[in-house]
């Protein structure tokens, strides 16, 4: 798909450009284009390193934790039919509080174990469960506390105030958030598929007294 | 409700950045500034791993505008979009959003550098690029790391969960800073 996009995007550029005589411009462009590329990153050192920073702190004071800890009640009403005490859960947790502090190479990996545990609960290992589709859900639309990134570039270009979209990231977010879980609990309902019968964990374990990010290392 | 987002907007930081470390240091005895440098090393990495991908995105988006082929494709949706109050700029980057996160990012920071950050079209950008994720990319990752093939309907709630965002991006901008 993104090779598509990438290739549509340059063909369609010099297609017309030739057709308007702006040739050299489309050239000059390009060279601009990356050099715009490479600023761009390089804004994004600072806050990336002083956020990651910060975030190490939050990490090994357990306040992921005590985050994901917090979202038990949610996450169950979310996940109705994942059992109380499945270790998915507790990724599940783990994934959506990495994604509210915006630690998207942490809340990736906790994501793909909630998987893997969702499809051992899954009957038809080719088909997508509920629980599974309600994650994406979360997912795509991704609540996130601070959007570091972009403060970053706003910084970059000078503005006058770089974090004054925070309030209105959080509410279209959450707007974002609420029509996600609205949908999915529509297909849900309108899906009506048995709850999957999950095999009996021997030796049950309660991942959500791991530790957040960290911790969800010891769950692996 | 102005006055509300900007305290919220201006406080977030300070208030995590205080509350973070005084709570690591005082109720858990870390070494708050040796943790801070441990986590810090990642950042630099991760921002330089970003180049390959936003100089990509960025040269097409930058002969995509030059050559005035953005233009003309503005042009067809521009009457609907003025219409409704919406600036037209932004209608390609609710297309990018779900399916690429380093075109959407690129395009963003197009918009930015052309228009401002701090104009309506900066902020409605700013605020579509940070509200949701990519669509195609979460199911792709997601999906693929337990081979399922039939996903039911979870693009469906995907792209309809971006669907909203991104108008209620535009509207919550137009409303608070406008």
């Amino acid at each position: 798909m993104v090779n598509w996009i990438w290739l549509f995007f340059i063909v369609i550029s010099v297609v017309v450009a030739a057709a308007t005589g702006k040739m050299d411009t489309v050239t000059q462009a390009a060279f601009d284009g990356a050099k715009s590329g490479v600023t761009v990153s390089f804004g994004l050192i600072s806050i990336m390193v002083f956020w990651l920073g910060m975030m190490r702190i939050a990490e090994d004071a357990g306040l992921l934790a005590k985050l994901a800890k917090a979202l038990r009640p949610i996450v169950r009403w979310l996940f109705p039919d994942v059992p109380k005490d499945h270790p998915a859960l507790g990724y599940i947790m783990s994934n959506l509080s990495a994604n509210l502090f915006g630690l998207g190479n942490a809340a990736t990996p906790m994501g793909i174990k909630a998987m893997q545990e969702l499809q051992k609960l899954n009957p038809d290992k080719e088909t997508a469960t509920p629980a599974m589709c309600t994650l994406l859900a979360l997912n795509t639309s991704s609540i996130t506390i601070v959007p570091t990134t972009l403060i970053a570039i706003r910084m970059n270009y000078g503005s006058a105030n770089p974090a004054e979209i925070i309030g209105t990231t959080l509410a279209a977010t959450f707007v974002a958030t609420a029509a996600a879980i609205l949908a999915d609990r529509w297909y849900r309902s309108r899906a009506q598929s048995p709850p999957a019968k999950p095999p009996v964990q021997q030796g049950g374990r309660h991942p959500n007294t791991g530790s957040g990010v960290t911790g969800g290392g010891e769950l692996v | 409700m102005y006055e509300l987002f900007s305290q919220l907007s201006v406080w977030m930081i300070p208030a995590i950045i205080v509350f973070i470390p005084l709570y690591a240091a005082v109720r858990r005895k870390q070494p708050v500034y040796e943790t801070f440098v441990e986590g810090a090393k990642d950042g630099f990495g991760t921002a330089i791993s970003i180049i390959p991908h936003l100089v990509g995105m960025m040269v097409a988006i930058s002969m995509f505008r030059a050559s005035g082929a953005m233009e003309l494709m503005l042009s067809a949706v521009r009457p609907v979009f003025d219409w409704m109050g919406i600036p037209s700029e932004v209608l390609p980057l609710g297309l990018l959003r779900p399916l690429t996160g380093a075109g959407s990012l690129a395009y963003t920071a197009d918009l930015i550098q052309t228009y401002g950050p701090d104009s309506m079209i900066g902020r409605i950008a700013s605020t579509i690029q940070g509200s949701t994720d990519t669509t195609f990319y979460v199911l792709t990752v997601y999906f693929g790391a337990v081979a399922v093939r039939r996903t039911r309907y979870a693009l469906k709630v995907g792209l309809f969960s971006d669907i909203v965002g991104f108008f209620a991006a535009i509207f919550i901008c137009l409303y608070i800073f406008g």
